[in-house]
C-alpha cells in the first residue's frame, strides 16, 4: 500500500501570501464583501461582481479615462480620481469607492450630471461617466479652476465625439453651482 | 486584460516587506502606485508570482520633509503630492513642475516618485530631475545604504537595488536661492512619455556669470545622463547664444536614441540639442543671467 503523502502547503499553515482574498469595499455608501483573486481589477470588480455597469471599460490601458472612479483612503484620506483599470480590487479593501451611480441624491442629479445634460457635454455618452468622475476629482481639489486648469484636469480622459468644448463648458457651469450651493460629492 | 495569476500580500511593517523580499527574491515584485507595474503585468510583459503591496506603509513612507539644507521625499510620495507641495514650490520648484507634467491627474494621484525611480524606465521623468539636482537615494535591505542617484540608475529598467532591497527615501539638496531651473519635456501628446526630457539648474554668482550649471537628459539613451561636457563649457561664463548652441550640441553628444514611434534616431538627437538649448535659456533667464545674441549664432 502506497505511503500516504501529506503535502503541507504554505497556505495550509499560516497563509502569508494569498491566492484568494476576502475584501470589503464601500461603494456609493453600500458595503460589499467578496472573495476575489488578487489579479481582479477594480473596474471588473465594480462591473462584474457588484453589478454597477455605469463605469466603462474603454482602452483598458490607463489612457482613456472611461473607467475613472473616486477612491477614498487608498493614498491618503481625500477622494482621489483613479483609473479603475489600473487598480486592483485588492488595493481598495477597506476603502471607499464612488462611481457615477453614487452621484444623484434622492432622484436629483448631481450638478455635474445636470450641467453635462444642459450644456450638451456628451454625444454618444461612452466617456461621460469617467469624464464626470474626473471632473469631480478635479473640482474637489480645485473648486474654482480656470479653463486651462480644467483642460489639464481632464487630459487623461478621451472623448471622440464632442471636441471637448461643451465638456469644458459643463464643468465650468457645474463648478459655479457647486461653489454657490456648497455641493461636493 | 488580466495579469497572470499571482499571490498577494500587503504588510503593515517595512521589516515584513524586507523579510518577504528575502524569502521570494526575484519571484516577488513591489507594488507602490502601480502605474507602471500593473500595465506591464496586464500586457504580460512581466508576471511576478508574488505581489507585495505597500499600501499600508503610506504613513511611514509618504512624506515631504524639509530638513534645512535638503528636502527628503518618502518613496511613496505621489506625483500629485509633489505637484501641490508648498515647500517644494518655494525651495525646489523644478520638482512640482516635473510632477505636474507626468501622465494625467489620475496617474499622478496614485503614481509614486520611488516607484518611478525603482522602475527606471529610460523615458521616465524623475531620474532626469533627480540627476540634475544631485539627489541621493536611501535603500533599505539588511543594512541601510545611501547612494547618489547617478550610481542608482544602471540601465533600462535596471537599478542598483538588489532583489532583497527596498527604495525608501530620496534626499534632494536645496539649490541656493536665486538659482535658475528649467524642465523641458517634449511629448507627442498630453500625458505621453517624453520623446526627450531635459532638466537644467543654473546657479549664478554675484557677477552674473554661471557658477554652476547642471544639465540632465533623458529618453534618448539607455538611462538618463548628466551632460558634463556642456556643464564644464558653461562654468564661469556669461554665455552668449553661440556658447549655448555649442553647449547644447555637447549635451546631445552622448545621446544614443532609438528610432521608434516617437521619431527617428536622427530626429531625436537633433531634438535633444533644441531642448537643451531651450532649457538653458530658461534656466539662465530665471537665474538673472542675460544671454547676448552673438554674431555667429
Amino acid at each position: 500500500m502506497p505511503r500516504r503523502v501529506v503535502r503541507r502547503t504554505r497556505s495550509s499553515i499560516t497563509p502569508e501570501t494569498q491566492a484568494q482574498i476576502p475584501i470589503k469595499v464601500k461603494i456609493n455608501g453600500v458595503e460589499y464583501s467578496h472573495t476575489v483573486e488578487p489579479r481582479l481589477l477594480l473596474v471588473h470588480y465594480i462591473r462584474d461582481l457588484v453589478g454597477l455597469t455605469g463605469t466603462h471599460v474603454g482602452c483598458d490601458t490607463s489612457h482613456c479615462g472611461a473607467c475613472t472612479v473616486l477612491v477614498k483612503g487608498l493614498w491618503g484620506d481625500d477622494w482621489l480620481a483613479v483609473k479603475s483599470c489600473t487598480v486592483l480590487a485588492a488595493q481598495v479593501d477597506g476603502k471607499e469607492v464612488l462611481t457615477i451611480e453614487g452621484l444623484a441624491k434622492n432622484g436629483e442629479l448631481h450638478p455635474l450630471q445636470r450641467a453635462f445634460w444642459e450644456n450638451h457635454g456628451l454625444q454618444c455618452g461612452f466617456c461621460t461617466p469617467g469624464m464626470i468622475m474626473a471632473a469631480l476629482g478635479l473640482l474637489l481639489r480645485n473648486p474654482n479652476p480656470t479653463r486651462e486648469e480644467i483642460k489639464w484636469g481632464i487630459s487623461g480622459n478621451l472623448c471622440r465625439c464632442t471636441g471637448y468644448v461643451n465638456i469644458i463648458k459643463s464643468i465650468e457651469a457645474a463648478a459655479k453651482e457647486m461653489r454657490e450651493k456648497g455641493v461636493t460629492v | 486584460m488580466y495579469p497572470r495569476k499571482f499571490e498577494y500580500i500587503a504588510p503593515n511593517r517595512v521589516e515584513d516587506v524586507l523579510r518577504l523580499l528575502r524569502k521570494y527574491r526575484d519571484e516577488a515584485k513591489i507594488l507602490a502606485g502601480g502605474h507602471s507595474l500593473l500595465p506591464m503585468m496586464k500586457l504580460r510583459i512581466i508576471g511576478p508570482n508574488v505581489l507585495i503591496d505597500l499600501k499600508n506603509l503610506r504613513d511611514k513612507l509618504a512624506y515631504i520633509r524639509d530638513s534645512g539644507r535638503v528636502v527628503r521625499l518618502g518613496a511613496l510620495t505621489t506625483h500629485a503630492e509633489i505637484e501641490q507641495s508648498n515647500t517644494l514650490r518655494r525651495d525646489i520648484p523644478l520638482l512640482p513642475e516635473v510632477a505636474s507634467l507626468i501622465g494625467d491627474m489620475q496617474v499622478r494621484n496614485l503614481g509614486t516618485v520611488g516607484g518611478s525611480l525603482a522602475h527606471c524606465d529610460p523615458a521616465g521623468d524623475w531620474a532626469v530631475a533627480m540627476l540634475a539636482l544631485d539627489s541621493s537615494v536611501a535603500i533599505q535591505g539588511e543594512r541601510r545604504r545611501v547612494i547618489p542617484i547617478s550610481r542608482f540608475l544602471k540601465g533600462p529598467f535596471t537599478t542598483a537595488l538588489r532583489p532583497t532591497e527596498l527604495l525608501t527615501e530620496i534626499t534632494i539638496p536645496k539649490p541656493p536661492k536665486g538659482h535658475g531651473w528649467s524642465w523641458k519635456k517634449f511629448e507627442r501628446k498630453a500625458g505621453d512619455f517624453a520623446t526627450v526630457n531635459v532638466a537644467a539648474v543654473v546657479i549664478p554668482d554675484r557677477r552674473g556669470t554661471v557658477k554652476k550649471a547642471s544639465i540632465a537628459v533623458g529618453a534618448v539613451s539607455p538611462v538618463a545622463y548628466r551632460a558634463s561636457a556642456a556643464e564644464i563649457m558653461l562654468r564661469g561664463k556669461r554665455p552668449d547664444s553661440e556658447l549655448l548652441r555649442r553647449a547644447a550640441e555637447a549635451a546631445a553628444e552622448p545621446a544614443s536614441p532609438i528610432s521608434d514611434l516617437r521619431g527617428s534616431a536622427e530626429y531625436k538627437k537633433w531634438l535633444t540639442t533644441v531642448m537643451v538649448k531651450r532649457a538653458l535659456e530658461e534656466a539662465l533667464n530665471r537665474a538673472g543671467i542675460s544671454v547676448e545674441v552673438s554674431k555667429h549664432a
